[in-house]
């Protein structure tokens, strides 16, 4: 511990957690990418974190929000909400009225709608900057974070933010420790209730299992192993891809309604 | 002047040995409370000592005659010291008797000696070397002032210059004797190993072990289990006093013969584990203080003297260094080597996975890919995260009969986690030929059937461990069966020892145990064995754990197979190494504990292993360059079949099988 950690005030961080869905059997369980929200958060040096769910605490619901206790927290906040309502507006009253500086959460829920539109949605409400894909957060002073941004193959991108911010994390960030039995026991669920918001649309929607999407093959005319390895190392090729700059919107809408064309998405 | 100075000197002993037997049972009963009877334990205490104790002891013939000498001498002259020398109670045969006694006692302190002049590295030095010399100091002075009590030296011969000077000496030898052997035994001596093995005996936590006047082997291997009802109370063990005080009580009655050292596949591997070192080191807990004062041999690769704790201190340090690191506990195998081995009775697996369950219930710091492991149980039941619906995927073309279809059948065969493993399926598809030739009424479960449990409770996660046999104990309630049958001694052992506690109780056989009834009923026929040399590899958890070693030699001699036995064989097989979560954990050594089991195959110039467990065929196949196949029983049962079975069993084919016949 630095020796002036004790006079500067705690970070206050807040997790939003969810409800998250094993992809084999479907159990409820902690969702992954909030687990390792909680674990980035846990990483922080002198923070102050809470969890916050919205939600209900159904039978089934919690064993898997006391695995997040489990991971060493003595309560969690419960946001109540009832099933089908949208907790944007609910989520960002609570942050508006609490003192965080950074929310973390993960991409995209396990489970419901799974957009990945949450983080947006509550960044824009809250007027927040949002970090997507966080990798490490490497330093918090003055008001400002120095995080270090996750992008495709490995690379890292830092990142300066002015706080408060809210950060998600995607599979890129550190693994989550284990939950373990006792503290999941223990932890306490602090009910606060939230205003309520239905999700009309919603409502009328009709969910069902999706298929699963072909998988283009990638046909590999290797002849070594050499050739197999650097095949399989390969990036995707961009091949036809182009980058378009300074189009407006106009533009840009038709050249992607022009590729989901040529590509058969839209008929 | 003995006359006068010898009662007090034995009333004084006895009183300081008494002061500190008080005080050292104050040190157990730091420990959490446990229910034992006490009444019938101390009744029980000789028969154990005498049978069970002694038959362990015998296994190593010269240093139970040296103890039987020794001890028994020992007992038989202390007290009769005291009614002579201290009651001056001479008259008669009592003073020749106390002669005898201390003349035994004497010829056994040779043996104790000649041991000690070059002892083997299993044995712990610094005090114990010490322990022949006091033996013989009791010894010799008792037998020497006893002379004239019973006349065969004259009574004035100890007065004059010389008589005094004499008289000092013997008196001198006389407290040196009585501080060891008496005062010691309660002020944590080597004689300590004495008053607390006593005890120990006759409290132990598992009295069922020990047999009993109308026979009974007195088996008793089933891990205790755990309370999960309070949310309150903490799980497992984090300080030495959250031991139960019979558990203390136990560590404190070790007398460092480290024969658990020996046998310990995880020290022979060079893994930071030394079962003797960690029952000391408990011993150092229960007391206070630091490891420095330990003279036997260290965990491997561990220095002796960074070490330390406190019976209200932590065992295992979040950071630093406590009582013993965390990667002690994570070497063990749970092959329960050293509990058989041991001597004193000591449960050295209870302890470690005691002490596991704090690390994983309460920290959440199970190592190597335990996490991992006890995620997929809860999440899909098995330790690989396999999909519960591909369970049966490896017999779809088998046409098992299904449990949920049938709702009876004779024989409930457990299929494991085995099912998942390609290995594995091999020896289940040959155990399904067998039964077929044999005409055998089966059904499985299908996807219906979970993980045991086991692994998830050797690694500590007693919750999870329950969750599973609850529901494994609801699915095998609804269906009716006379036996389960399973090729996975590890599930044999939990569904068969340790589901009663949860309320499951069945009468469970290991598939080799099955196969040598049904030759044994005619019901099998084997055509001649043809192959080469072969050896057989005890699993743990059926031979230690369950007490079946002449069942699978039973059907090898029945292929005509002439075992060739490994020097480590039976009751004192050496793990594979798989055993315990010890391949998830992974815990680094020096070597492989799988490579050194091969070694012993192949010192019997054997071409073939013959194994009868999963994790041992996994464990010895994965070793590189060995000289030996790795068989399943079953697979070479399978083999041999002739396929006209002699007996009258429907004429149920080997090859095509037909469903309708075997449900009729």
């Amino acid at each position: 511990m630095q020796p002036d950690s004790s006079r500067r005030p705690a970070l206050e961080v807040t997790v939003l957690v969810s409800v998250g869905r094993h992809p084999v059997t479907g159990r409820a369980r902690r969702a992954d990418q909030d687990a390792r929200g909680v674990e980035l958060a846990k990483s922080l040096p002198n923070a102050e974190i809470g969890l916050l769910h919205a939600g209900r605490l159904s039978e089934c619901d919690e064993p898997a929000l006391r695995s997040y206790l489990g991971m060493g927290f003595a309560e969690l906040s419960l946001l109540e909400q009832p099933e089908g309502a949208d907790v944007v507006p609910a989520v960002a009253e609570a942050l508006e009225a609490s003192s965080s500086q950074l929310v973390i959460t993960g991409e995209r829920a396990e489970q419901g709608e799974g957009s990945g539109l949450m983080p947006y949605l509550l960044a824009e409400r809250l007027g927040w900057p949002l970090v997507t894909s966080l990798a490490a957060v490497e330093s918090v002073e003055n008001g400002q974070a120095t995080l270090l941004q996750a992008l495709p193959r490995g690379q890292r991108r830092r990142l300066k933010v002015r706080l408060p911010a809210l950060l998600t994390v995607d599979g890129s960030a550190p693994a989550p420790r284990q939950s373990a039995y006792g503290p999941a026991r223990r932890g306490q669920f602090d009910s606060v209730p939230g205003s309520v918001c239905d999700d009309e649309p919603w409502s009328q929607w009709q969910v069902q299992p999706a298929r699963k999407r072909p998988k283009r093959l990638k046909i590999v005319k290797a002849t070594s192993p050499r050739d197999r390895f650097k095949a399989a190392a390969a990036k995707s090729e961009g091949g036809g891809g182009q980058v378009l700059t300074d189009v407006t919107p106009q533009e840009g809408a038709e050249a992607i309604f022009k590729l989901l064309r040529e590509e058969e998405v839209l008929r | 002047m003995l006359d006068t100075l010898l009662p007090i000197l034995i009333f004084a002993a006895l009183v300081v040995a008494a002061i500190g037997a008080w005080r050292r049972s104050r040190l157990w009963r730091q420990g959490r409370p446990a229910r034992v009877d006490l009444i019938k334990g101390l009744a029980a205490m000789p028969r154990r000592y005498l049978v069970d104790l002694h038959h362990v002891v015998e296994r190593d013939k010269v240093m139970s005659h040296t103890h039987v000498a020794t001890a028994g001498g020992f007992v038989a002259a202390a007290l009769l010291m005291i009614l002579v020398h201290g009651l001056g109670l001479a008259e008669g045969v009592l003073g020749w008797l106390l002669l005898l006694a201390s003349t035994s006692m004497f010829v056994g302190s040779l043996f104790v000696a000649r041991r000690r002049r070059n002892p083997p590295a299993r044995l712990s030095r610094g005090p114990w070397m010490r322990l022949p010399k006091s033996l013989m100091a009791f010894s010799v002075s008792v037998f020497i002032i006893t002379l004239p009590s019973v006349g065969l030296l004259p009574e004035g011969l100890l007065t004059g210059a010389v008589g005094t000077l004499f008289a000092l000496i013997l008196a001198a030898l006389v407290t040196w004797g009585l501080a060891e052997m008496l005062v010691g035994m309660g002020w944590g001596g080597p004689m300590k190993h004495a008053f607390a093995g006593a005890l120990h005996l006759a409290f132990h936590r598992r009295p069922e072990r020990f047999s009993t006047r109308d026979g009974g082997e007195g088996r008793s291997t089933g891990l205790k289990a755990l309370d999960l009802n309070d949310p309150d109370a903490t799980l497992g063990v984090e300080k030495p006093s959250d031991f139960t005080w019979n558990q203390l009580l136990g560590f404190d009655a070790c007398v460092q013969c480290g024969r658990c050292e020996a046998v310990c596949p995880a020290f022979a591997a060079g893994q930071p584990l030394n079962p003797k070192k960690l029952i000391q080191d408990m011993v150092v807990g229960l007391a206070g203080g630091s490891d420095a004062e330990y003279t036997g041999s260290p965990y491997p690769d561990r220095p002796v003297g960074e070490h330390h704790g406190t019976p209200h201190g932590p065992i295992v340090a979040r950071d630093g260094k406590a009582l013993v690191d965390s990667e002690t506990l994570w070497s063990c195998t749970t092959c329960r080597a050293c509990v058989e081995e041991c001597p004193m009775m000591i449960e050295h697996v209870d302890a470690i996975v005691d002490m596991r369950r704090f690390l994983t219930l309460e920290q959440g710091e199970t190592p190597g890919k335990g996490a991992e492991v006890l995620d997929n149980l809860i999440a899909t039941d098995n330790p690989g995260g396999f999909d519960p619906g591909a369970r049966m995927h490896w017999a779809a073309d088998l046409e098992l009969p299904l449990m949920s279809q049938r709702g009876e059948a004779e024989v409930l065969l457990w299929l494991g986690d085995g099912a998942y493993d390609m290995r594995n399926q091999r020896t289940l598809r040959a155990f399904i030929k067998v039964m077929r030739a044999a005409g055998v009424d089966f059904a499985v479960l299908g996807d219906e059937e979970r993980d045991s449990g086991d692994v998830a409770r050797r690694l500590g996660d007693e919750a999870t461990f329950q969750s599973l046999a609850r529901r494994n104990i609801a699915t095998l309630s609804q269906y009716r069966f006379e036996r389960i049958v399973t090729c996975d001694p590890h599930s044999f052992h939990v569904l068969g020892n340790e589901y009663t506690e949860l309320g499951g109780d069945y009468h469970v056989s290991h598939h080799s145990t099955f196969i040598g009834e049904l030759y044994d009923a005619g019901r099998l026929a084997f055509r001649p064995w043809k192959g080469g040399r072969v050896t057989y590899h005890d699993p743990c958890y059926l031979g230690r754990y369950n007490g079946e070693f002449e069942a699978p030699r039973h059907v090898l001699r029945a292929l005509g197979i002439e075992v060739a036995e490994m020097q480590r064989s039976g009751f004192r097989s050496r793990c594979c190494g798989g055993g315990g979560g010890a391949p998830i954990t992974d815990i680094p050594g020096k070597q492989r504990i799988p490579d050194m089991r091969m070694g012993d195959v192949q010192e019997t110039g054997a071409d073939m292993v013959a194994v009868g467990c999963p994790q041992c065929t996994a464990m010895l196949e994965g070793v590189v360059d060995s000289s030996a196949d790795v068989r399943d029983i079953a697979e070479l049962v399978a083999d041999a079949l002739v396929h006209e079975t002699p007996a009258a069993t429907g004429g149920a084919s080997a090859d095509a099988p037909s469903l309708a016949k075997e449900v009729a």
